[in-house]
């Protein structure tokens, strides 16, 4: 599904003493395919953003209170928001939000705290339940539980009965995102899926990703402030700020604007600052910034003797 | 969404009442809640109203942040109105064209609608004046105030400030709560509870994939909260110094005398120039 904003705005608490205006004017596009990063300072807007996605943020014509605004005599209209996902339109009141939730799955920060029910089984398969049209066999409950589990790295016969309150939190974190994964979402959206966990669980966490990505679930969106895992792992990068998108391009490009990433308050991964530092040198390494591909340039070089490779 | 609902609402601006010390505050609300009752006819009220209006000139509040203090209990107001309106005892039944209004028990008197009048004049003053408190005070600094003033009660061995670290700490989690309940309920209904529609039993149920979440984690934060002050020695003993104190000012003396002279005002009212009640 390809996801479309255009002129998005925000307000929360809108009409208050105490209004924040979280986005503005947000023109972003997501094509079907993508592995998709968001990057921005704290408080930029990502959440506020992703929650747009699936409708967890009505936007004011998606309410059912809405009315359209008259507009005075000589008053331009202000441009008018556009929010695509796929085939459903969310600016209508009339999309239904429940079907779009099906498709768009959503993993919050932290994730592990929305769990509730007495064992993995349950908590796994309640989204499952919610989102079918029929009651589902079983069967068919026990076999996307147990895939959904697998997919997280976690051994079926062993945790499915288990309190997930029982858990550690690097499971409980898996136990969650098999929750959401279990209707196999066309578009996974994450919010930093991997904060706080210890460095190897983030490179478990990416690859599982990777892998869904790999084999059924066709765009994968998430919020990090890991700039290494950025690097290494998306297609596309958009840079929030202020609640504005300030770039949307390949991490290739967008680490080459080391400024431009500064000065918004961002950092730059390890690779971009070896690549800065060779470049003081004098040594010109032209790469992707994934370390692989860093160390092989790298490698390159050292072989040629000298000059550019 | 629940954060519209305005809770613990301290408005926050700078201001001669913002300033004022909160044990004057609550006394002042006192004495004016005194004054309310003591006033027995229009013109006492009238006096208490005037000093009202002070107030909130001068706390820089918008009048329409306080006056939604009285949308919460409107039905309140409205009900106890038509009581009195139509169960008042009064003498002179009201007659219009040819017709009293007067059926059985139900009996709509003069008497009864100038003292509905009163009555709700009284309940409207009660309560602007008390969301005029909590929108100056912060939470904080209220229960500060509070524990100050039931110093006395220490003398008969009452924890006071076990009560008032109470207060805070349950008036400093409502709004993490609120936060917390928000997310939650994002976060389920990402995963396809329906809120709004279906039966009674079904929102009923749909409310348990919140409520459980919310209590662990209302949990957690307690016993994290423990620990924190355990790990910093915290025994709640007598005689623990703080870390703002507080103190009376030039303001606080004029508070203090303007709630005097409404009082004595009330009073010169009620002696020279009758009651109603
Ligand atoms: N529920 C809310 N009520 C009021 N203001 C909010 C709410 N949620 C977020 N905001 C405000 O909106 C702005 C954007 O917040 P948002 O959560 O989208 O930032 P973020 O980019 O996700 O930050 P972080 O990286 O810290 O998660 C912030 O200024 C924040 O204070
Ligand atoms: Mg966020």
């Amino acid at each position: 599904m390809r996801i479309t904003a255009e002129h998005l705005n925000y307000t929360y608490n809108q009409a208050s003493e105490f209004a924040v205006h979280a986005l503005r004017d947000v023109n972003l596009t997501v094509e079907e395919g993508e592995f998709f990063g968001i990057i921005g300072h704290t408080g930029s807007g990502k959440s506020t953003f992703i929650q747009h996605l699936n409708g967890l943020i009505l936007l004011p014509s998606a309410q059912k209170k809405y009315k359209p605004k008259k507009l005075k005599k000589g008053e331009i209209a202000p441009p008018k928001t556009v929010l695509q996902v796929g085939e459903y339109d969310l600016t209508d009141k009339k999309t239904d939000f429940r079907k779009l939730r099906s498709k768009v799955g959503m993993v919050f920060q932290y994730p592990e705290y929305q769990l509730f029910a007495e064992t993995v089984f349950e908590d796994v398969a309640f989204g499952l339940k919610n989102f079918s049209e029929q009651p589902l066999s079983p069967e068919r409950i026990q076999t996307a539980v147990r895939q959904a589990l697998e997919t997280v790295g976690l051994n079926y016969a062993e945790v499915w009965d288990k309190s997930p309150f029982d858990l550690s939190g690097g499971q409980k974190r898996r136990v969650a995102i098999a929750g959401v994964i279990v209707t196999r979402p066309e578009v996974l959206v994450l919010d930093e899926p991997a904060a706080g966990l210890d460095p190897l669980g983030k490179q478990e966490l990416m690859a599982l990703l990777h892998e869904i990505h790999r084999s059924w679930c066709k765009t994968v969106i998430f919020v990090s402030h890991d700039m290494d895992e950025v690097a290494e792992n998306c297609t596309k990068v958009a840079v929030f700020s202020e609640g504005a998108v300030q770039f949307v391009l390949p991490p290739k490009e967008l680490f080459q604007k080391q400024a431009e990433l500064l000065s918004l308050g961002l950092d730059l991964p390890v690779t971009a600052k070896l690549v800065a530092l060779l470049k003081q040198k004098g040594i010109d390494i032209d790469c992707d910034f994934t370390k692989k591909d860093f160390i092989q340039k790298v490698q390159k070089y050292l072989q040629g003797g000298n000059g550019v490779c | 969404m629940l954060k519209d609902v305005t809770f613990g609402q301290y408005y926050p601006v700078k201001s001669f009442v913002h300033n004022c010390d909160p044990r004057i505050k609550i006394l002042f609300l006192i004495g004016f809640i005194v004054a309310v009752f003591l006033a027995s006819n229009f013109y006492g009220l009238a006096l208490c109203a005037a000093v009202l209006v002070i107030g909130i000139l001068c706390s820089r509040v918008p009048v329409q942040s306080i006056l939604r203090s009285i949308k919460g209990i409107l039905f309140l107001l409205a009900f106890t109105a038509i009581l009195n309106l139509f169960f008042y005892a009064g003498e002179t039944t009201v007659v219009i064209g040819e017709i009293p209004l007067q059926w059985g028990v139900v009996n709509i008197t003069y008497e009864g609608i100038y003292f509905m009048l009163f009555l709700m004049f009284r309940l409207f003053m009660l309560i602007l004046s008390s969301s005029l408190l909590t929108l100056t005070t912060t939470p904080v600094n209220l229960t500060d105030g509070i524990e100050s003033l039931l110093t006395p009660l220490k003398w008969l061995r009452f924890p006071v400030h076990v009560l008032a670290l109470v207060m805070s700490i349950a008036l400093r989690m409502i709004p993490s709560l609120m936060d917390e309940t928000d997310r939650i309920m994002n976060a389920q209904k990402a995963r396809g509870t329906d809120f709004e529609h279906g039966n009674i039993f079904k929102r009923v149920k749909a409310i348990v994939p919140i409520l459980i979440p919310l209590l662990i984690g209302a949990m957690r934060r307690a016993e994290e909260l423990g620990d924190a002050m355990d790990a910093r020695c915290y025994t709640g003993s007598e005689n623990r110094t703080k870390y703002k104190k507080l103190t009376f000012t030039w303001r606080d003396l004029i508070v203090f005398l303007l709630c005097a002279a409404l009082i004595a005002g009330v009073v010169l009212c009620n002696v020279y120039l009758g009651s109603i009640l």
